[in-house]
């Protein structure tokens, strides 16, 4: 894989990299941004913003663009993350013109219009009705509330029934017009398109943008110290927990012991020490699992498990045990041996398509890492060692200091209840 | 508009397997997927879930693989490995790098035959099914109404029982019955093997013979001989009222012919674009009505579930507005599908919708996971090779005619059934 580096005329940068197997061009794309973003009292504003990229644009109404976007076979998807809006959009080789054209409008001439807006809203607010009612979301929630109080990011992306009502087509244009720049955008093409099309292409696609992006700092953020637990009590039959606490930043030089240490604790399926314990052993659930979410300013280790109102507790204690043996001990030499072998050997299979590759990419150049990572990342997965990870697990989980919300009716609970 | 060319091919193995190669050598990658010809419609009568319950059990080892390592071992090759099970196949996949293809051969190839179980083990992964069940269905009140309308649609044919099975059924399996039912359906001549990626026929053919090869094919394989679907008298509707629904729903399903079991040349092409005219998201016919002009839905859609062995069926949805009942919106889909019967489609959202389609085609050319999937979820289930390469071709033939003609034969009250989700007074979350 030959990662291209190119400039337009224009000045705007993108890496390629050619393909010209199948008639098609994967593009991926992002600004920096995102529902950090969203001013106060306007929870999801990003999100909405997202969702009315495909309704309408320049001389197009919704229905003429939404026309056009189906005649030419165009995939396109804006979506918002915490710090960045990304977007993929993939056209076949023979309508690259068109579809690329349309891509321009839709980029510099969104038309925000009021009967497409509250259209949307429609949307958001009847699929924010059905979140509400969704148990791992109102776990979710009620979790991100609990860890970042007072932080954007305690800010639900998708916003809620009391902001999204507020949003008008002027917010919708404002936090376009500040967040869709040059200057904090990243792009990367992957596919049938060869370098100087691409660079007389970036300029037609991105030039109208303006130079630099008007951004609020955010400050980097540290989830809060429980041990908290909150019961949202609900009458289903299995209860829903989420529990989790701070983690290791993408900067820090820890980040890749932490990484592999997630992997042991529950980010490998079957391989992982809670699918072990709570699933394989004891059948206490179907679903249990655990995620490093390195956000721009903030890290989040957090994991959840579905188990029947009578097992909530003594899973959440299986967990609790696991993650105290593993602050204590560390892993195993065969589990650190087991995660290496399967996050280098799985490493080559996130780059098996262009659709795949052109997102690998991106991400690397969204955390700082670049693309060049790519040649680097297992010789440095393979140079963590057993004192690092447990050093790591030392430092980074502490079970007696967790935030696990909880939703269901669950019947008993641990003794850390009565701590938290 | 340009074809892909994947140059796919396929053989089949003395012992019955057939074997698909899809080439890609893009990335030293490949995929393995078994699928075996049996699923949930299978389920002997009383034993609902066996089909799933055998795949969890597929995981727990055999003769040469410790209990519970299967997994373990294709991660420690730096491989991904799943199953799923639905009404008509259940399947098996391993992704990994190209050098690691013999060993997950081996593997899939040795668990055809030598499964080994304890009782134990197949206990608690019991308990494991009853919480997936927990979480996909009782958690859920959505699927909690789909499996009333599905039995509602299917009264005796056994695509209106559950995949997962019924709970009071699936807490009586045993060990016994997943090994009666994996002796009966598992073997080399109910399977079909589609391995893709940077591979080529001979090869794979090679390391077929070498792994599943070895092993015999099931003489007593029989047909499968599913209680066929007596027709309806008249179309039914089923109301769930519970306090998590968020919002009316309003949904109408229609059993139809799929892509396997119609008799008429072109149906199923018909209602496949009949409901992507309807369906497709913000471009569909259905969202423009519901959604656009008579602002009766917040959103609307629809799908048409083709690969059924026996039956296809389709479905039009809409979530009601703010202020909407769910009479209105039932009223609103009525009308919609009594125009749709009466004018068909226009010639230019056909085009439009075809396009689209056929560009879908190509872009599943670019992941060779998603060709091995299509390729064998078609196979599995009645198509042949020729049959889905000139798959494009028959869908350009298409007319309007056409669809309205299908639109008129099988859009009738008597094959419907009608799904309301309405929230309960009170929200059970506090």
């Amino acid at each position: 894989m030959q990662v291209q580096r190119i400039e337009s005329p224009g000045g705007i940068k993108a890496f390629l990299v050619e393909s010209h197997d199948n008639p098609l061009v994967a593009l991926r794309f992002a600004f920096r941004g995102g529902a950090a973003q969203d001013p106060d009292g306007k929870d999801g504003l990003s999100y909405f913003v997202t969702g009315m990229m495909d309704e309408g644009a320049g001389d197009l109404d919704a229905a003429a663009y939404q026309e056009l976007e189906q005649s030419l076979a165009i995939h396109m998807d804006f979506d918002t993350a915490r710090d960045v809006i990304t977007c993929s959009f993939q056209t076949l080789t023979e309508n690259r013109e068109a579809a690329f054209e349309l891509l321009a409008k839709v980029l510099s001439a969104p038309r925000f219009d009021a009967d497409a807006t509250e259209r949307v809203k429609g949307q958001i607010l009847a699929s924010l009705k059905f979140d509400q009612n969704d148990p791992v979301n109102i776990a979710s929630r009620a979790w991100t509330s609990a860890a970042f109080k007072g932080h954007p990011y305690a800010r639900p992306v998708k916003g809620s029934l009391d902001t999204i009502p507020e949003v008008e087509p002027a917010d919708l244009r404002a936090y376009a017009d500040k967040v869709y720049a040059k200057d904090n955008l990243t792009i990367v093409v992957v596919g049938d398109i060869d370098a100087a099309t691409l660079a007389k292409d970036l300029d037609r696609i991105f030039g109208a943008l303006p130079e630099t992006a008007e951004l609020a700092a955010i400050p980097d953020a540290t989830p809060a110290e429980g041990p908290f637990r909150e019961v949202i009590e609900m009458d289903i039959p299995q209860s829903i927990a989420q529990f989790g606490q701070a983690g290791i930043m993408r900067t820090d030089p820890d980040f890749l012991p932490a990484y592999i240490l997630n992997y042991i604790i529950g980010g490998g399926g079957f391989n992982s020490r809670l699918m072990e314990e709570v699933r394989e052993k004891r059948g206490l659930a179907y679903s249990v699992n655990s995620h490093l979410f390195p956000f721009a300013h903030a890290c989040v280790f957090m994991g959840r498990v579905a188990t029947k109102n009578e097992a909530v507790g003594q899973s959440l204690q299986v967990i609790q045990t696991e993650l105290e043996r593993l602050a204590a001990d560390g892993p195993t030499e065969d589990e650190l041996d087991g995660a290496k072998r399967y996050l280098t050997g799985a490493y080559a299979l996130r780059f098996d398509s262009s659709a795949a590759i052109a997102n690998q990419l991106l991400w690397l150049e969204l955390e700082g890492l670049g693309v060049d990572y790519v040649d680097e990342r297992n010789a440095l997965i393979d140079a963590v060692t057993l004192d690092d990870v447990a050093r790591v697990a030392k430092r980074m989980l502490h079970a007696d200091r967790l935030i696990t919300t909880i939703v269901g009716k669950p019947a008993e609970m641990p003794p850390q209840a009565l701590a938290g | 508009m340009q074809k892909p060319s994947p140059k796919i091919s396929e053989f089949q193995l003395d012992n019955g397997l057939q074997v698909v190669v899809v080439p890609d050598h893009r990335a030293p990658v490949a995929t393995q997927i078994l699928w075996y010809k049996v699923g949930g419609a299978d389920d002997p009568k009383g034993a609902s879930g066996v089909a799933h319950f055998l795949e969890h059990l597929m995981f727990k080892g055999t003769e040469e693989i410790p209990p519970g390592q299967f997994a373990k071992i294709v991660a420690r090759n730096g491989g991904e490995d799943n199953a799923f099970t639905s009404h008509d196949v259940t399947a098996y996949f391993q992704r990994v790098a190209k050098d690691r293809l013999p060993k997950v051969m081996a593997m899939e190839a040795d668990r055809m035959a030598n499964l080994r179980l304890s009782e134990e083990s197949a206990l608690t992964e019991r308990d494991v099914i009853l919480e997936e069940r927990r979480s996909r269905v009782d958690n859920d009140p959505g699927s909690i109404l789909q499996e009333k309308v599905m039995a509602a649609l299917f009264e005796t044919h056994p695509y209106g029982i559950p995949i997962i099975g019924w709970e009071n059924e699936i807490a009586k399996l045993t060990r016994d019955d997943a090994l009666a039912f994996y002796k009966r359906f598992y073997a080399p001549n109910n399977a079909i093997l589609v391995v893709a990626g940077d591979v080529e026929p001979e090869e794979v053919r090679r390391l077929a013979e070498e792994t599943y090869g070895k092993h015999a094919p099931n003489p007593e394989l029989g047909l499968r001989k599913r209680t066929p679907e007596a027709p309806h008298a008249k179309g039914e509707t089923i109301r769930l009222a519970d306090p998590r629904a968020g919002r009316i729903t309003v949904q109408r399903h229609y059993r139809v012919p799929s892509y396997n079991s119609a008799t008429k040349p072109g149906e199923a092409e018909a209602l496949d674009l009949m409901m992507r005219v309807v369906s497709a998201r913000t471009a569909g016919k259905l969202y423009r009505r519901l959604v656009v002009e008579e602002k009766i839905a917040a959103s609307a859609g629809g799908w048409y579930a083709d690969t059924g062995l026996d039956s296809g069926r389709l479905a039009l949805y809409g979530v009601a507005a703010e202020n909407v009942t769910a009479e209105q919106l039932d009223d609103a889909l009525s009308r919609f599908i009594a125009d749709l019967k009466r004018d068909g489609v226009t010639q230019a959202e056909l085009d439009r919708a075809r396009n689209a389609y056929l560009a879908q085609f190509i872009y599943a050319a670019d992941s060779h996971q998603s060709l091995a999937r299509h390729y064998g979820w078609r196979m599995a289930t009645g198509m042949t090779l020729e049959q889905i390469e000139a798959w494009p071709d028959r869908l350009k033939k298409v007319t309007p005619e056409e669809i309205a003609d299908v639109a008129r034969t099988y859009l009738t009250d008597e094959n419907s059934v009608t799904g309301i989700l309405e929230p309960a007074a009170q929200s059970l979350a506090a």
